[in-house]
C-alpha cells in the first residue's frame, strides 16, 4: 500500500450557530494516499464539502486531526493554513474560479506567483501544464473566449502545475457534459497515476465512477462504505475506452 | 510586468466608469490642493515682494510693524543716530503710504506709495518695460504697473492722474509688481513722498540700513536697538516672516487656503476609499480564490496596494498636465499661482499617501475573507 499523504483521524465538524448548529462530520477517519484518485460520494447536504474543506485546510475541524505530508494542522493561524495549502495542495472547484480578466497563461502562473516563482521558468511551467490539459493552443485566451470543460482544464492546469501532494475537487464535472466530464476525470487521474498525487473528487456523477481506484460513501457526516475499485474497472492505459461502454450502460 | 501588478491594472481599467470616477476624485483633489498651495505660495511671494528687492540688510521699523505696508512712523532723528553706528554703511529712508489716486474722470482709487531716494538705489522700480527710472526725480513723476492701467486710468508713459491734490505723471511702467492687498504700488522719488502720503518732515516709515562688508552684524543689530528707542531692528529675513505671517495668518487668508487644501485631501481620500473599497468587493472572489490557493495575505494586499499606485500615479499624471495649464494661464493675472518643484514632490507624496491611505478599508475588508467561499460557488 502506498505512503498516505493526507490523514484524517476522527474528524468532527459543527457548523453554524444557535438553532442552526449542524454537526456537519462526526468522527471520520480517512486516509488519502499517493497515486490514487479517490472518489467522495454521498447525497447532498451529507457533508462533502465540509470533508472536502477540512481536508484542504480551509476549516479546523471541531475535534479529530488532519496530516498533510506530515504536517499536523490544528496548530497553524489563518496565515500558516494558507501556507500548508500553498505548499501542498490544489484545487478545483466547481465554478472554476478562473481570473476573467487574465490570460489562461496567467491564470496557470498565479499559482506559481503567489510562490514567488516568477519569470521565464514559471511562463514555461505554465506552458507545460497547459499543455498536460490539451490547452497549449489556448494560452493566451481568456476564460470568457473558452469553453466550460476548457475553462475546467486551466483551472486543473492551475491545480497541478505546482505539482502539489494532494488535488481536491469539488463536483468538478457538475456543470460539465458527459464528455467534458469525463475528460476532466482523464486528467485527473493521470495525475494521480502519472505524478503520484492523492486526488481527491467530491461527485454525484455516476459517468466518472470508471476513473476511481476508491470510492468512499458519507451519509449524514459518516463514512458508511469505502470500495476500492476492481482492477478491470480502472482505465489506466486506454483513455476513453470504459467510456462507450459506460454510455451504453446508462 | 509582475502578475499582482498585471492583476491591479486590470481590475481597475476592466471597470472603466468607476475608474473614471476615481480619476475625477483624485485629479479633483489633487489640483485644489495644488491651487491652494500654489496661491499660498504666490502669496508668500508677493507679500515680501518690496522686501525682496530692497537693498538692505538690516530693516528698522516703527515698533510692532506688522508689514512692509504697516502705516505707523519713525522719527526721522533715528537716521543719523544709527547711521553713526559702527559697522554701518548707509541709512537710507524710505516713505511709504496708502494714498489716493484720482482719475482723470475724477474717479478715486487706493494706491500705495513707495518713495525712496533715487540716488540711494535702495528701492527702486524692477522690470521696467518702459519709460525712464530716473524721471522719478523730476515733478511729480511716478512708475506703477502695467497691470494696473484700467484700475489707474492710465495708457502708458506720460498719462496724467492726480494724487492729494498734485497732478502726477506716468514716467516708468513696471511688469509683474503687484501687491497682495490689490492696491496698485505708486513708486516715487521720496522728496515727493511726503506730500504724497501726507508724511510730515520729521517721520519716515522705515530705514534700510546697509552695513560695511567687514561689519558684524550680530553686534550692529545690538548696537541699533540701543538707539532706536522703541522702534525695532529686522533682518530682512525676520522682516519677510513677520509680514508673511501678517497676510497669511493674521488676515486668515492663509489659513483658508490650507482649509480649501486639508478639503482637497479629505474629499479625495474619501472617494478613492469607497471606489477602492467598491472594487474590492466586486473582486472579492478572485481574492478567496487566490487565498484557498494559499496566497499570503500580504500578496493580495499588493494587489491592492498597485491598484492604489495606479491610480495615484496616473491621477497625478493628469492633475500635473492640468495644474501647469493653470499656471500658465494664471502667471499674468492679479493671482499668479506659484509651483515650484518642492510643491510638485509633496503634491506627489501626498497624493501617493491619499492613495495608500484610501486602500486600507479595503484592505481590512480583505483580511476578513473566508476562502471557504469559493467552494459555495
Ligand atoms: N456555513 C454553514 N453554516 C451552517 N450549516 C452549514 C454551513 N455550511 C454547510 N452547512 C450544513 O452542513 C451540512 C453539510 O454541508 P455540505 O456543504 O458539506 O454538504 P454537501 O455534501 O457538500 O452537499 P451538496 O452535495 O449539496 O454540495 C449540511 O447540512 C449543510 O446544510
Ligand atoms: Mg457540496
Amino acid at each position: 500500500m502506498s505512503e498516505v499523504i493526507i490523514e484524517a483521524r476522527d474528524v468532527a465538524m459543527t457548523l453554524g450557530s444557535g438553532a442552526r448548529r449542524v454537526q456537519a462530520l462526526r468522527g471520520i477517519d480517512l486516509a488519502l494516499r499517493r497515486g490514487e484518485l479517490t472518489l467522495l460520494m454521498g447525497p447532498s447536504g451529507s457533508g462533502k464539502t465540509t470533508l472536502l474543506l477540512v481536508l484542504g485546510c480551509m476549516l479546523t475541524p471541531t475535534a479529530g486531526t488532519v496530516t498533510i505530508s506530515g504536517t499536523v494542522t490544528a496548530e497553524a493561524d489563518k496565515e500558516g493554513l494558507a501556507k500548508i495549502r500553498r505548499d501542498h495542495i490544489g484545487f478545483v472547484f466547481q465554478s472554476y474560479h478562473l481570473f476573467p480578466t487574465l490570460t489562461a497563461a496567467q491564470n496557470v502562473q498565479l499559482a506559481l506567483d503567489i510562490r514567488h516563482e516568477r519569470g521565464k521558468r514559471a511562463r514555461q511551467h505554465a506552458r507545460e501544464a497547459l499543455e498536460r490539459v490539451g490547452l497549449a493552443h489556448k494560452v493566451n485566451t481568456r476564460p470568457g473566449e473558452l469553453s466550460g470543460g476548457e475553462q475546467q482544464r486551466v483551472a486543473i492546469a492551475r491545480a497541478i502545475v505546482t505539482n502539489p501532494a494532494v488535488v481536491l475537487a469539488d463536483e468538478p464535472t457538475a456543470a460539465l457534459d458527459g464528455d467534458n466530464g469525463r475528460a476532466i476525470l482523464k486528467i485527473l487521474a493521470d495525475s494521480a497515476h502519472e505524478r503520484g498525487q492523492a486526488v481527491l473528487v467530491v461527485t454525484h456523477d455516476p459517468r466518472i465512477v470508471p476513473f476511481a481506484d476508491r470510492i468512499i460513501h458519507i451519509e449524514d457526516g459518516l463514512l458508511v462504505d469505502q470500495t476500492e475499485a476492481e482492477p478491470t474497472r480502472l482505465p489506466k492505459i486506454a483513455p476513453f475506452g470504459p467510456i462507450s461502454a459506460l454510455r451504453s450502460e446508462s | 510586468m509582475a502578475l499582482t501588478l498585471t492583476l491591479a491594472s486590470r481590475n481597475l481599467f476592466h471597470d472603466s466608469l468607476r475608474f473614471i470616477a476615481t480619476m475625477v476624485g483624485i485629479v479633483f483633489s489633487v489640483v485644489l490642493v495644488m491651487v491652494q498651495m500654489g496661491l499660498y505660495l504666490g502669496f508668500g511671494h508677493m507679500v515680501t515682494t518690496m522686501i525682496d528687492h530692497a537693498a538692505a540688510d538690516l530693516w528698522v521699523v516703527p515698533k510692532n510693524a506688522k508689514s512692509f505696508e504697516d502705516p505707523s512712523l519713525l522719527d526721522l532723528k533715528l537716521r543719523s543716530r544709527v547711521a553713526g553706528i559702527d559697522g554701518v554703511a548707509t541709512v537710507v529712508p524710505l516713505v511709504v503710504g496708502f494714498s489716493d489716486w484720482r482719475l482723470d474722470s475724477g474717479e478715486m482709487t487706493p494706491v500705495f506709495i513707495v518713495g525712496s531716494d533715487l540716488h540711494d538705489g535702495a528701492l527702486q522700480p524692477w522690470n521696467v518695460i518702459d519709460g525712464n527710472v530716473q524721471a522719478l526725480s523730476q515733478g511729480f513723476g511716478v512708475a506703477v504697473d502695467r497691470s494696473y492701467f484700467e484700475r489707474l486710468g492710465i495708457s502708458g508713459v506720460g498719462s496724467t492722474a492726480e494724487i492729494r491734490g498734485k497732478k502726477i505723471k506716468v514716467v516708468a511702467l513696471t511688469d509683474g509688481i503687484r501687491s497682495f492687498t490689490t492696491t496698485p504700488y505708486v513708486f516715487v522719488d521720496l522728496k515727493n513722498a511726503r506730500s504724497l502720503t501726507g508724511t510730515p518732515p520729521d517721520r519716515v516709515g522705515d530705514l534700510l540700513v546697509r552695513l560695511k562688508p567687514d561689519a558684524d552684524r550680530d553686534k550692529a543689530i545690538t548696537a541699533i536697538r540701543g538707539e532706536i528707542g522703541d522702534a525695532e531692528v529686522l533682518t530682512t529675513a525676520q522682516f519677510r516672516d513677520r509680514s508673511r505671517s501678517f497676510w497669511l495668518f493674521g488676515t486668515g487668508a492663509g489659513a483658508a487656503l490650507f482649509a480649501g487644501a486639508l478639503l482637497g485631501v479629505i474629499v479625495g481620500t474619501v472617494i478613492v476609499a469607497q471606489t477602492l473599497y467598491s472594487s474590492t468587493k466586486d473582486h472579492l472572489s478572485e481574492f478567496a480564490t487566490l487565498r484557498a490557493m494559499g496566497s499570503a495575505n500580504s500578496y493580495i494586499y499588493h494587489v491592492i496596494i498597485y491598484q492604489a499606485l495606479i491610480n495615484a500615479v496616473i491621477g497625478f499624471a493628469v492633475a500635473s498636465a492640468i495644474g501647469a495649464l493653470v499656471v500658465q494661464m494664471t502667471a499674468k493675472s492679479a493671482l499668479p499661482i506659484v509651483i515650484t518643484p518642492w510643491l510638485v514632490a509633496a503634491l506627489a507624496a501626498l497624493t501617493v499617501l491619499m492613495c495608500v491611505i484610501s486602500a486600507f478599508g479595503a484592505i481590512f475588508r480583505v483580511v476578513r475573507i473566508d476562502p471557504a467561499m469559493v467552494f459555495m460557488r
